[in-house]
């Protein structure tokens, strides 16, 4: 079945993987900027690895005839020291021109803390001064709820932002209809421990509007799976969606969202 | 849209397994020597929502495992989370 893949992390993933996804139908990938798993110590630490995701990877992609587009920022959890995210994000204008950049993300917060929610809103202003979407990250586990509030209310100071080119990610139930009634995008992470597992995604898809919501398996360095969106599909046809429904939950919608981005071309 | 019944058939098994699973989570925890936890004691605080006759259930157990509190916190002592708030 054809899919995209709106959030993963192939910077930390086998080229192996680049075959599954491309013999499971993935259409394009999309790579937020995020934490790598241990602390970069210097903004040059940054600077390569925004050279990675909009030179490199995009070519290890191709390879399979993959499309792959990224999204640019300091993610929350090295955002903590704010001299530090700034002078990191001061990199950013160099990058956000490129080809491949659909837009700011995935910022957001992970410890909720004072500093990570000011660095949040600077870059939310990046955004809405280049008008460019946004992608926002939601906090792990016990975080989850309360960083989902403090990121509402610090949107809700935005007034003029679209908030139809805005996804939030990693909803779960406690949290999706906080975001869908705010009139953003939620995005659904498939993890075999965390965050959504597929039966519970699908769950969601029923028992709300499902225009707004979109799949990921956001697959990266730690327990993950980079098929996870597409065997979201099977199990979403396995309790009687029709191919039709899959399509639109795993294609339509991400494509509509993301071509709202000027760089997102499919072939 | 499928029937309970085929529903048990698809999920049935899966459930039972992950209830055997969190029954013998919770003797093994109370057999091994060691202090109480509040990840534990959070997770027993659930176990009652699981009978609750509306819907939600799901919701309600993350929302009784998430932090309560709403203001930022000052800084970060730590990067990960655990999974339940520290009473």
């Amino acid at each position: 079945m054809r899919y995209i893949e709106p959030h993963a992390h192939m910077v930390s993933r086998t080229t192996d993987d680049y075959q599954k996804l491309a013999l499971a139908g993935c259409e394009a990938i999309c790579e937020p900027a995020f934490w790598a798993g241990f602390d970069r110590s210097s903004p040059q630490g940054f600077h390569d690895y925004y050279r990675q995701l909009t030179e490199y990877e995009p070519k290890r992609a191709a390879k399979f005839g993959i499309p792959h587009f990224c999204w640019l920022c300091i993610n929350p959890k090295e955002a903590e020291d704010p001299v530090f995210a700034r002078e990191v994000m001061a990199l950013l204008p160099e990058f956000l021109d490129k080809p491949t950049v659909l837009g700011i993300g995935e910022i957001g917060l992970n410890k909720n803390t004072r500093n990570e929610l000011a660095i949040f809103c600077e870059h939310v202003q990046l955004a809405a001064d280049r008008d460019l979407p946004i992608l926002i990250h939601t906090p792990h586990l016990e975080d989850k709820l309360k960083g989902t509030r403090l990121i509402l209310d610090a949107l809700a100071d935005f007034p003029t932002l679209d908030r139809g080119k805005i996804v939030i990610d990693h909803v779960e139930e406690h949290t999706v209809a906080h975001v869908l009634d705010a009139g953003y995008w939620a995005g659904m992470t498939l993890y075999p421990e965390s965050k959504c597992t597929p039966d519970r995604a699908i769950d969601i898809l029923e028992t709300h509007e499902r225009e707004r919501l979109w799949l990921n398996s956001a697959c990266d360095w730690g327990v993950s799976d980079p098929l996870a969106v597409v065997k979201c599909g099977l199990a979403m046809k396995r309790r009687g969606h029709d191919a039709a429904a899959v399509d639109d939950v795993l294609f339509g919608n991400p494509r509509r969202f993301l071509e709202q981005c000027p760089n997102f071309k499919l072939p | 849209m499928p029937t309970k019944r085929e529903l048990l058939d698809l999920h049935f098994m899966d459930a039972r397994c992950k209830l055997i699973d969190l029954a013998a989570f919770l003797d093994r925890i109370e057999r091994h020597p060691g202090e109480a936890d509040f990840r534990f004691d959070a997770l027993v605080k659930a176990l009652p929502l699981l009978l609750s006759e509306n819907p939600g259930r799901a919701k309600a157990v993350l929302e009784a495992l998430s932090d309560p509190s709403t203001d930022p916190i000052p800084a970060a002592t730590i990067q990960g989370a655990f999974g339940a708030p520290r009473a």
